[in-house]
């Protein structure tokens, strides 16, 4: 073996190692999740502690079974973060079950057996969701209400037993407490052909999106902003991704304000901001090269408008970042750097 | 080159499996094993035509010429399947119309071309017979145990449907194994088949791992003489 010495300094020590990385990525999503749990509920912590710890025991099972150091990996919190992501694109008071096939889906499937962190091509958090999707379209597409809008809320002890064991308490059922989403909601009520303006007369359409969601895409653009400010995700892809939406939208919108939703909304209603900066820069299953990130984001943000428009499911976030995860090697392989001192050509 | 019958016999099953080894035939084994009753249905189908069309092209052999072979194999293969698919029309017409083109698809499927070509045309008739019915049987066994898999995960029951193949007896043959089951639609739909039969394909290699390990563990010379008679 050859002996490295190490040479005299100065040095660097590069404080990012993947924990402190993934501990920011948590600390950035918290203000999202406060502000979520405040507007549907108990549900969505229920689904998060659920997640996590499912994550956290089929990825000590998986690197059992591949015979990897369990401890060094398991608190290196990309299992946690994961869990938090499939845990936030789940309905808020989803059965346990589904919670738990979801992440355990996605550690075993989308994280391990591609070989664990670094080796995913996939964003497993996203495999999850849209395996669930695509298994139990029933529970999937079941929202709760936002709680402003609700009529019933339920307390803690509650929901735990509705998340159990299905059970509600007398007098109330599934239907009073849940509600289409503004997604939803807006692609239903355009295939009755309905005009815009009568649809965004409801309640549930809000200011700048949803009634509740957009507060709830604000605080994750605040924390997004913060985890480019800290340097952890670079500024490409979110930028790339938002402005393709805003862009393609807006072109849409002003060609038919009646049959197209305003680009405002498309930003601020289901997951385009999460997406934007917590999903789609994910730094393993996404394009490296800073060219092809602008790429790659602008994919999944012309994608996600293209089938939240035509396509058969309300949002599509997942399915664009799945996509764009496809394509993402043969992006890197177009838009590699030139390399320094080699002749750029012409 | 001249193989014992208990070679071809452990080749078709296990060690060269159409499905599990060879990767052969995927179209028709990633579609129809949506349930059990489909995967037997169509293994049985399978199998008969590997039988016959090897029979026919190592009976054929001598007299037909290099240059032309293919097209002869390939002859063969959709006269012995139009046949099959004429019969399977005529006894077991529902479970026909459910495995729909998949029948007549099997002339397509390259494992039978291939065993013509790589094994019955260069040996004779019982033991070409022989290695077209144990590939058959490897493949109808995955294609059973993928089915199974499938339908147990994604509709709770095991051999729905049976009466399609059984008769009216076969009704009793359903085993529901969780009543009220919400169904797993992943494992219907065509990923399902696709991850099923990875995960199979993976349990076979860590069976044949852990067999290379348990015969390290045994003496070594002998084998070594072995192998050494069986080449010379």
């Amino acid at each position: 073996m050859i002996k490295l010495n190490t040479p005299s300094s100065p040095h660097f020590h590069g404080p990012s190692t993947v924990t402190t990385v993934m501990l920011k990525v948590m600390l950035a999503l918290l203000p999202g999740i406060l502000i979520y749990a405040w507007m549907f509920g108990w549900g969505v912590i229920i689904n998060i502690v659920l997640a996590s710890i499912t994550a956290l025991a089929t990825e000590a099972l998986m690197l059992r079974m591949r015979q990897r150091p369990v401890m060094m990996y398991l608190f290196d919190g990309s299992a946690l973060v994961t869990a938090m992501l499939l845990a936030l694109a789940l309905p808020p008071l989803a059965p346990w079950w589904l919670v738990v096939i979801g992440s355990a889906f996605a550690i075993i499937f989308a994280k391990h057996l591609y070989g664990g962190l670094g080796f995913n091509p996939f964003n497993p958090a996203m495999v999850g969701y849209v395996m669930l999707l695509i298994s139990f379209p029933r529970e999937m597409t079941s929202w709760l209400a936002p709680l402003s809008l609700g009529e019933q809320n339920l307390s803690l002890g509650q929901s735990l037993s509705f998340v159990f064991s299905g059970s509600l308490p007398a007098g109330l059922s599934l239907d009073a407490l849940t509600m289409a989403t503004p997604l939803d909601s807006l692609k239903t009520e355009l295939g009755l052909n309905k005009a815009m303006q009568e649809i965004t007369a409801s309640p549930i359409f809000g200011m700048l999106g949803g009634t509740g969601w957009e507060w709830i895409n604000i605080a994750f653009l605040a924390g997004g902003l913060w985890l480019i400010h800290k340097k952890i995700i670079s500024w490409h892809v979110p930028i790339a991704m938002l402005g393709s939406l805003a862009l393609i939208s807006f072109l849409f919108f002003i060609i038919k304000p009646g049959a197209y939703a305003s680009p405002l909304f498309h930003l601020f209603s289901g997951g385009a901001i999460l997406g934007a900066f917590f999903i789609a820069t994910d730094p393993v299953s996404g394009a490296t090269t800073p060219k092809g990130r602008l790429y790659f984001g602008a994919g999944v943000g012309v994608l996600t408008y293209i089938i939240r428009s035509w396509g058969g499911y309300p949002d599509a976030v997942a399915f664009s970042v799945l996509l764009m995860n496809m394509a993402a090697p043969t992006i890197d392989y177009y838009t590699r750097p030139r390399v320094f001192g080699h002749g750029g050509g012409n | 080159m001249d193989k014992s019958y208990s070679e071809i016999n452990r080749e078709g099953l296990w060690t060269n499996n159409v499905a599990l080894v060879q990767i052969l035939g995927l179209c028709p084994l990633l579609a129809v094993t949506s349930t059990t009753i489909n995967g037997l249905g169509l293994g049985i189908a399978t199998t008969m035509t590997l039988v016959l069309s090897s029979l026919i092209v190592s009976l054929i052999r001598h007299y037909v010429k290099q240059e032309v072979r293919i097209p002869v194999f390939v002859m063969i293969i959709a006269s012995v399947v139009t046949a099959i698919e004429l019969a399977m029309n005529a006894y077991f017409h529902e479970l026909y119309k459910i495995l729909g083109i998949f029948v007549p698809l099997i002339v397509t499927n390259c494992a039978i071309l291939g065993r013509a070509e790589a094994f019955a045309f260069k040996n004779t008739p019982g033991k070409a017979a022989m290695d077209g019915f144990m590939m058959g049987i490897g493949f109808a066994a995955v294609l059973i145990v993928l089915g199974a898999m499938r339908e147990i995960l994604g509709q709770g029951t095991f051999f729905a449907q049976a009466h399609l193949m059984f008769g009216e007896i076969g009704r009793m043959m359903t085993i529901t194994l969780v009543e009220d089951y919400r169904g797993f639609l992943l494992a219907i739909l065509p990923p399902g088949a696709f991850i099923g039969l990875g995960l199979l394909i993976a349990v076979k290699n860590v069976i044949d791992e852990r067999g290379k390990k348990r015969d390290a563990k045994k003496i070594i010379p002998v084998t070594k003489i072995e192998q050494s008679v069986a080449t010379g």
